[in-house]
């Protein structure tokens, strides 16, 4: 386990002990907020708060507060949708298919990483609620449970039910495996408490921590139950957002319909998952002085997989092209003739500046090392995934097969207001998690000081 | 300047009928709106920019020494150096639904000519800066050479071969020849061992004149929803009729089909739900709340409707219709839909269909209600349902017999004989080849100039429409 390649640079610098480890991540939890976390918690919460507003109109009113019209059924909703899912990707990647492949440079951000999975997908999960004409009735009817009304049951063959097995799944183990990880940590904090003499806080932290007693035949267990949800995670890496890819691509509208969609779409995710991680911890590392344990270079493996993904992507964009010419089927051609010359170009061609062209930089060292220019382009590169899903759902559907029913989509207030909750929702969450629970792993990153650390033997 | 009587609020007196306001002029498919026609060439003159999407700048028309201000709206086809403004709008003592459209053009009138159609020249028209939007159904001009959707030709030219379209039509690559799109299928089909309900649409005989779509709203309680949510294209007719003009750009100049040509052809297309065998909606929905009935109707159940819109996306005709707010006991559509807003009102909705609730799509139905109450009447008189005992709101509405609706089981049905439909499939049984009844979706098709919209994609409508044939004999080159 504890072979390493002399090729790897050090992981934890400044000479950390253990006891350090526990000092520096710990002392968060314990100490009160600084006022920094105070102005960025209250404007998170004021997001919520408009957010909150905005949904709560909508459903007073009706989904006619959106933009969408007879033509464009879905618009910012699934695209936002889609765009939370993708992010909450990385998290998964970095903690079950890394774990398996035993990359230890996984370990100072793998806890980060998950917390953002899961309030990627709570994100997520806001929007195909709250996008349903009757969410009173929607929110349970999509789910197979046994009724009174004969044999009325939901539609197996629609991928919208798909979704609903794949994101619960995913929302569910995602957060299984989150919460174990953090049970010996919590056993930390609990010790330390217990020893400064705060008895409420030992009290909480020890029911967080369901007793946790550090015995050898308990780490055993806790490493084995963290090897089966890592087997678990891993195909979920690739299901999920294979299976959102197939709300379009088992459609019949033309740039929807498209088989290479999974694939495309799994990339894709963990492309602007990401570059989410890289621009919360960029944040976090310099918040909470934890600049040893997320060094320049796990920024600079992030960008590297930054890399990798941003040219599948570029790769499926230019497929879909030679496709759409190659198969000449006329409704196909000209979704994507439209999309790239249409009244949306400009949403093409930020998404291809965006996705395509700006990650290429990371090609570059200095770059790829630099904390401003990875902070600059993780942020863009969210910002030309959101634009992808945008074009895709919103330029193929605004101009499909009868020229009749073309139309436009212009957002109101609502649509940026429920995208703008989830914001408020989603660092709400964040910044809570950083101030009450352990943001890195202390009991992973402790195991890997005696090989991957500057500390003298 | 040529004053009309409005298509469909005529001289004014019809001014406060709702279902009239939202029905979209044949032509321009303007609705709720008054505006002058001009010219592109006159418009271009005169500064006014009337984009696609009705954005559009008021005019002052003078005549006679009176004025008026109106919306311009570019009309192709329209000869330079004259004008078109409709009568009836600007009533000022019209009541809650009229109230504050348009501008009154009587006053204009040359003294003598007819109420119908009158013309007044000494005419003078101003640009003005302030801004107008025209609410239209349709903000795009042209079928954009799309010969899946419209089908035309002139008479020479089917006389000469009647199956023209069909040899054109694309054919699909199978394992070692190409076939025609429908005859390769995953799925097993549906049969329809009793009636099996089918529509005949001839686009040759369909004068656009949109009386098909108030019969439908009538019938079928379909909401109206007012200037604003028009614009916001989300009107809820059920039925629309299609308005496409002709472009003289070649099918692979996508810019330049994009624009209408300057005199150009008119083709009228009713579009309505296709009640698709292969239904892409079907297949959507989670909670399986659109199904398909044993007669080959698209259902739609309203009660199990969550609104997730995936079926109106996946419709490849765009038919389905999603409500976007409460549109009955709504004062803010009081207006516009006021025979679902006032106890009064309420009178005139049909008590055989029930009233949406907000977050539920819709669409049409083939008038379900109608087809049980013919088979109900024909159950108590012990005997099977008669050809043209049941009849379509738009069907009964149609002055020109275009739309035809029946029963394709039916050997002696109108639509059948129309259709010229085989009713009888070779089945081999045995080593025998047998003639059996053809019960299935796939039915043989005599009459070469019925074809389905968008055939290709292999959704197989139920609802075939006949090609549209002008007589151009004088210009042909055989004559």
């Amino acid at each position: 386990m504890q072979a390493t390649s002399s090729v790897r640079e050090t992981l934890i610098t400044g000479g950390k002990t253990v006891r350090d480890v526990s000092e520096d991540i710990s002392r968060h939890v314990e100490n009160k907020p600084n006022r920094l976390w105070w102005i960025a918690f209250g404007f998170s919460l004021i997001l919520f708060g408009f957010g909150f507003y905005c949904l709560a109109a909508l459903l007073w009113d009706g989904i006619g507060l959106w933009g969408l019209n007879k033509t464009v059924g879905w618009a910012w909703d699934i695209t936002n949708f889609v765009w939370w899912v993708g992010i909450g990707h990385a998290g998964t990647l970095i903690s079950a298919i890394l774990l398996l492949f035993r990359q230890k440079w996984r370990m100072s951000i793998n806890r980060a990483a998950e917390a953002m999975t899961i309030f990627a997908v709570i994100c997520a999960a806001t929007f195909p609620l709250a996008h349903m004409g009757r969410l009173w009735l929607g929110f349970y009817w999509a789910l197979p449970l046994p009724n009174t009304w004969g044999s009325l049951w939901v539609n197996f063959n629609s991928p919208l039910l798909w979704d609903v097995f794949a994101i619960s799944t995913y929302f569910t183990v995602s957060l299984v495996f989150w919460y174990i990880g953090l049970i010996p940590d919590f056993a930390v904090i609990r010790d330390r408490a217990t020893r400064m003499g705060h008895k409420t806080r030992a009290a909480i932290y020890n029911a967080l921590s369901f007793g946790w007693d550090g015995a050898a035949k308990t780490w055993m267990r806790y490493e084995s139950v963290a090897l089966i949800l890592a087997g678990l995670s891993t195909p979920l890496v690739l299901s999920v957002h294979t299976i959102v890819s197939f709300d379009f691509a088992t459609s019949i509208v033309p740039g929807w319909h498209t088989t290479i969609f999974p694939p495309y779409f799994v990339a894709g995710a963990i492309f602007s998952g990401f570059a989410m991680v890289l621009t919360l911890l960029i944040v976090t590392r310099k918040v909470f002085k934890l600049e040893d344990y997320i060094t320049i270079y796990h920024i600079e493996l992030m960008n590297i997989i930054i890399i990798i993904t941003g040219s599948i992507v570029g790769i499926a964009y230019i497929t879909e092209f030679f496709v759409a010419w190659y198969g000449m089927v006329p409704a196909e051609f000209y979704a994507f003739y439209n999309r790239a010359t249409g009244p949306y170009w400009w949403a093409y061609w930020s998404m291809m500046t965006c996705n395509v062209i700006s990650p290429q930089l990371f090609w570059f060292k200095k770059i790829r090392t630099n904390i401003a220019a990875t902070f600059v382009l993780s942020i863009i590169v969210n910002i030309g995934m959101w634009f992808e899903r945008f074009v895709i759902i919103v330029t193929s559907i605004h101009r499909d097969y009868l020229p009749s029913s073309w139309s436009m989509f212009y957002p109101t207030i609502y649509d940026m207001g429920e995208y703008i909750f989830t914001f408020g929702l989603f660092f709400t969450a964040f910044f809570l998690f950083a101030k009450f629970f352990p943001v890195i792993n202390m009991a992973e990153v402790k195991s890997i000081i005696k090989s991957s650390s500057e500390q003298k033997h | 300047m040529v004053i009309y009587e409005s298509c469909a609020i005529g001289s004014g007196s019809q001014a406060n009928n709702p279902l009239l306001q939202e029905l979209p002029d044949p032509i321009t498919k303007a609705t709720w709106d008054h505006y002058v026609t001009i010219s592109l060439k006159d418009a271009e003159a005169l500064g006014i920019e009337n984009d696609a999407e009705g954005r559009t700048q008021l005019v002052t028309i003078t005549a006679n020494g009176k004025s008026v201000s109106v919306a311009a709206l570019v009309q192709p086809g329209q000869a330079p150096g004259t004008l078109g403004v409709a009568l009836g709008y600007g009533r000022t003592n019209v009541g809650l639904v009229g109230k504050g459209i348009g501008a009154n053009v009587y006053p204009l009138l040359t003294a003598g000519e007819s109420l119908g159609y009158s013309i007044t020249s000494g005419v003078k028209i101003e640009k003005t800066e302030t801004a107008f939007q025209i609410a239209q159904t349709q903000i795009h001009q042209t079928y954009m050479g799309r010969a899946n959707v419209v089908q035309e030709s002139i008479l020479s030219d089917y006389l000469s071969n009647p199956n023209e379209w069909n040899d054109k039509a694309p054919k699909i690559t199978s394992w070692d020849k190409k076939v025609p799109p429908g005859s390769l299928s995953m799925w097993k089909g549906h049969e329809y061992k009793n009636h099996h309900w089918g529509m005949a649409i001839d686009l040759n005989t369909c004068t656009g004149c949109g009386s098909c779509v108030v019969a439908c709203n009538v019938e079928n309680n379909v909401a109206l929803v007012g200037k604003e949510e028009v614009i916001n294209r989300r009107e809820m007719h059920w039925l629309r009729i299609d308005r496409y003009y002709s472009s003289e750009a070649d099918v692979e100049d996508y810019q330049g089909l994009e624009k209408a040509s300057d005199n150009p052809e008119v083709v009228f297309q009713p579009m309505l739900c296709q009640h698709c065998n292969n239904a892409p909606c079907e297949t959507v929905c989670p909670v399986a709340a659109t199904t398909h009935s044993t007669e080959g109707l698209n259902q739609m159940t309203y009660n199990r409707c969550i609104g997730t819109r995936y079926c109106a996306n996946n419709c490849p005709y765009k038919v389905r219709r999603f409500n976007w707010f409460k549109y009955h006991d709504n004062q803010k559509f009081l207006q516009a839909n006021p025979a679902m807003n006032t106890d009064l009102g309420r009178m005139v909705l049909n008590p055989d269909v029930t009233v949406r609730s907000r977050g539920v799509m819709e669409k049409c139905s083939f008038c379900a209600q109608r087809i049980q109450a013919g088979k109900l009447n024909a159950k108590k008189e012990r005997r099977p349902v008669q050809d043209g005992e049941v009849v379509t709101a738009c069907q009964a509405a149609c002055s020109t017999g275009a739309i035809v609706f029946g029963d394709m089981n039916d050997p002696e049905s109108k639509i059948s004989k129309l259709l010229e439909i085989d009713h009888y499939m070779e089945v081999e049984k045995d080593g025998k080849v047998e003639k059996v009844f053809n019960h299935t979706i796939d039915k043989k098709i005599g009459n070469p100039r019925a074809y389905r919209v968008l055939e290709e994609i292999g959704v197989k409508p139920n609802i075939f429409y006949l090609t549209k044939i002008r007589n151009k004999d004088k210009d042909s080159k055989n004559a």
